[in-house]
């Protein structure tokens, strides 16, 4: 016992105390800024070097929802393109995960978009079931950590447990195999209502890498209404969580 | 003797060759000389696979022999053929015969179970898998337990079968294939280089350097380009930050299985401190990014250094503290040692690489055997243990860590802050017609990536494997006269990957 004390003396105080205002290293890939000001050339190169066909032109922009978050366009072309670290990304409208040349605004949920069921309900108390859909792993691990000794999303009362028949939402991770669907249609079937469902990662918003992948089936994502969209490669904790607080209406703690 | 030296050897790792140096044999003579070759314990197989080509098959065999050096040779089949098995002979070939045969229909006689390794599609067979008739004993005192594909945690997806008899498993099987994603497929076709490289960071996300790695040795192979030696260690380095981070987070893992929650919490904090040191040098917390073909976007620098040195420090101080405590545990003890046995003899048999071997005393380790890029002037050893059950599996761990936070402070101490490295080439050019292969130890095990060119030289047939294709075997054989309620701990133990093994 004397070993155990001693243990958790010397490790300290370990988590994050403001899940709003933490800041990331300057390198961490987060909200990136369009310059307005591209020439068509450029924008010709960005928009065929992007391997996930996240980049768009007239007018230049990045699609979140699909953006892998390599930063190859911004070493391409600096002036055109820069990744800030900015990590409130998650959006509740897919259009919203759209950055476009000159806004350099913050990503933030449309507050007339949420279902008001959610807020009357889930307020307090979200227990989330989470579905690997060929998520490679790293997605899986990033959503373990939100619930961590570090970012603990437990003292909002937000939860991942083991049976849908307990949970008030389902999260989605990957880009949905073939070999998943089912499993996942049977998990949300399920799911008592009011739920809600959240997409975590490129992979599951729009399919990513792999949207051409012919051993997926995305059906599900096209047949149900997506509450929360929550980009990255993987999603940091900080914006799956930050998503989740915005959804839900947790003020700053 | 002579008749079994119809192959081409090669030396170096990477390495590659041309096709039409590849000798192509009739399957009888392929069979004997595989069999020769693979009694020797020293020799493995690191790839067997076929590339197909309007219903005809050329298969590959890929061999190491244990001493650094790569053998390779063939032969040519159709579709749907019917060919005597080597698994018969060697188990560890199980699963690369049961892959051909799921893909192009080939009957490999003696093989005593076919079973497909992934579904539904790039597959000879239009049955699905909700359809897979699972292995099944019959008996008034037997039950079967079904887990998965959704597990009760925040896992990636597979489905496992226990037939029970009370407590005790007398047989496990394991279901894989639910993260198919087709990965193989994009990698061979018309896509960029770029969307590639990003795609071998996405095979496995704990794996992402050493996956990334395989990708990246494989191309400069290709093209001829040889890394400096700067990006060399670097590229060491972050390997071996990867492999120190999996280790202390598969630590939290036993730790919550036995209900040590205090080890839990102190391991996934550390865990933190790994990966965010990894996010401070290239903005990712699982290296995405760090590795490129021909060059480096986050060159390590002084300021990098200095993070590393004081968090891998803080870390191996309190790693060591706390692994102190834990293995004097007696409740922790109580459920570590003697549990989930897996012989030597066994691991050998069904081919199992990296910790999963080394567990179990079989010395496999690609550092040592077949060394790559900075490893090639490094003394590595690796660590054996011998007793191949979980406290061995935990254990491993704890002094893997150990010895690569040495490693890396070592090399950051003689690094050259003034060499700069090359920055990635996205536009390399690959030789024509030839096969390119790298082996590179993930903190998993072995991962062997292949790539073949056609006459314009670009990639048209891939290959990836993940050490778990070998070892998902050495689970099953862990949890057999096991109670059920082992089961948990013997998987946290070994940690295998479900999208490597799905691809």
């Amino acid at each position: 016992m004397l070993d155990e004390l001693k243990i958790l003396r010397d490790h300290g105080i370990q988590y994050v105390k403001d899940l709003r205002g933490a800041t990331l290293t300057p390198l961490f890939r987060g909200r990136p800024v369009v310059n307005l000001e591209v020439p068509q050339a450029d924008v010709d190169a960005l928009v065929s070097m992007c391997p996930s066909k996240a980049i768009g032109s007239s007018p230049l922009s990045i699609d979140l929802g699909k953006c892998v978050f390599c930063r190859e366009c911004e070493f391409a072309f600096p002036t055109a393109i820069q990744f800030t670290n900015d990590f409130r990304i998650a959006a509740n409208r897919r259009e919203d995960l759209i950055v476009r040349a000159g806004e350099d605004k913050p990503i933030r949920l449309d507050e007339s978009a949420i279902r008001p069921e959610i807020r009357k309900t889930l307020r307090n108390s979200l227990k989330l079931r989470e579905v690997s859909a060929a998520g490679e792993n790293s997605g899986e691990m990033e959503l373990n950590a939100a619930g961590n000794v570090n970012f603990d999303m437990g003292r909002f009362g937000i939860e991942f447990v083991a049976s849908p028949r307990h949970v008030d939402g389902v999260v989605i991770t990957g880009p949905i195999s073939a070999n998943m669907a089912q499993a996942l249609q049977v998990c949300f079937d399920a799911t008592p209502d009011p739920k809600v469902v959240v997409l975590v990662g490129s992979d599951a918003i729009s399919g990513g890498l792999f949207a051409d992948s012919p051993a997926l089936d995305r059906s599900f994502v096209e047949a149900h209404h997506i509450d929360l969209y929550v980009p990255g490669n993987p999603a940091h904790p900080l914006t799956f969580i930050n998503g989740l607080m915005d959804m839900l209406g947790i003020e700053d703690r | 003797m002579n008749q079994y030296h119809q192959y081409v050897r090669i030396k170096g790792n990477p390495a590659t060759v041309k096709l039409a140096d590849i000798p192509m044999l009739e399957y009888d003579l392929f069979f004997e000389q595989a069999i020769h070759i693979l009694h020797n314990p020293d020799c493995r197989c690191v790839s067997y696979f076929a590339k197909p080509d309007n219903g005809a098959l050329t298969c590959f065999i890929v061999l190491s022999d244990g001493a650094g050096d790569i053998i390779i040779y063939g032969y040519r089949c159709n579709e749907r053929a019917t060919l005597p098995s080597l698994t018969a002979k060697i188990p560890a070939m199980h699963i690369y015969e049961r892959e051909i045969a799921e893909n192009f229909g080939v009957t490999f006689e003696g093989h005593p179970w076919l079973k497909p390794v992934r579904y539904p599609y790039n597959r000879s067979y239009s049955d699905w898998m909700d359809s897979y008739p699972f292995y099944r004993i019959d008996g008034t005192e037997l039950h079967e337990v079904g887990v998965g594909p959704i597990h009760a945690g925040v896992i990636e997806p597979g489905h496992f079968r226990f037939i029970c008899n009370g407590e005790k498993v007398l047989h496990l099987e394991i279901q894989l294939g639910y993260q198919h994603r087709g990965v193989e497929t994009l990698m061979a076709d018309d896509s960029s280089l770029l969307k590639k490289t990003i795609l071998s960071e996405n095979i496995a996300g704990d794996s992402a350097v050493s996956h990334g790695l395989g990708f990246a040795l494989v191309t400069e192979a290709l093209s001829g380009v040889e890394v400096d030696e700067r990006l060399a260690q670097e590229r060491v380095i972050a390997q071996e930050m990867e492999r120190v981070a999996v280790h202390i987070g598969d630590t939290a893992a036993l730790c919550g299985d036995v209900a040590y929650q205090l080890g839990q919490v102190v391991c996934e904090a550390l865990r933190t401190v790994m990966i965010n040191t990894t996010q401070f040098w290239c903005g990712n917390r699982f290296g995405k990014g760090i590795i490129r073909p021909a060059g480096t976007r986050y060159p390590l620098t002084a300021d990098v250094r200095d993070e590393i040195v004081k968090n891998l420090t803080k870390v191996k101080r309190e790693y060591g503290q706390f692994t102190d405590r834990l293995f004097s545990l007696p409740s922790v003890l109580a459920r570590f040692e003697g549990i989930g046995i897996v012989t030597t003899e066994q691991a050998r048999g069904i081919g199992a690489v990296g910790m999963a071997a080394r567990t179990s005393n079989l010395n496999r380790d690609t550092r040592k055997s077949n060394p790559y890029l900075a490893y090639r002037n490094l003394e590595h050893e690796p660590i054996l243990m011998d007793s191949g059950d979980v406290m061995a599996r935990a254990k491993l761990r704890a002094d893997e860590v150990v010895q690569s936070i040495d490693r890396v402070l070592d090399m950051l101490d003689k690094l050259d802050y003034q060499a700069t490295s090359a920055t990635p080439n996205f536009g390399l050019a690959f030789a024509p017609d030839t096969l390119a292969i790298s082996l590179v130890e993930g903190w998993r095990g072995e991962i062997c990536h292949v790539a073949i060119t056609n006459d314009e030289g670009a990639i048209d047939h891939y290959k990836v494997k993940d050490p778990s294709f070998h070892n998902w075997f050495a689970l099953a054989l862990a949890v057999r006269d096991q109670e059920i309620s082992d089961f948990p701990i013997c998987n946290k133990s070994f940690n295998l990957s479900y999208c490597g093994n799905d691809l």
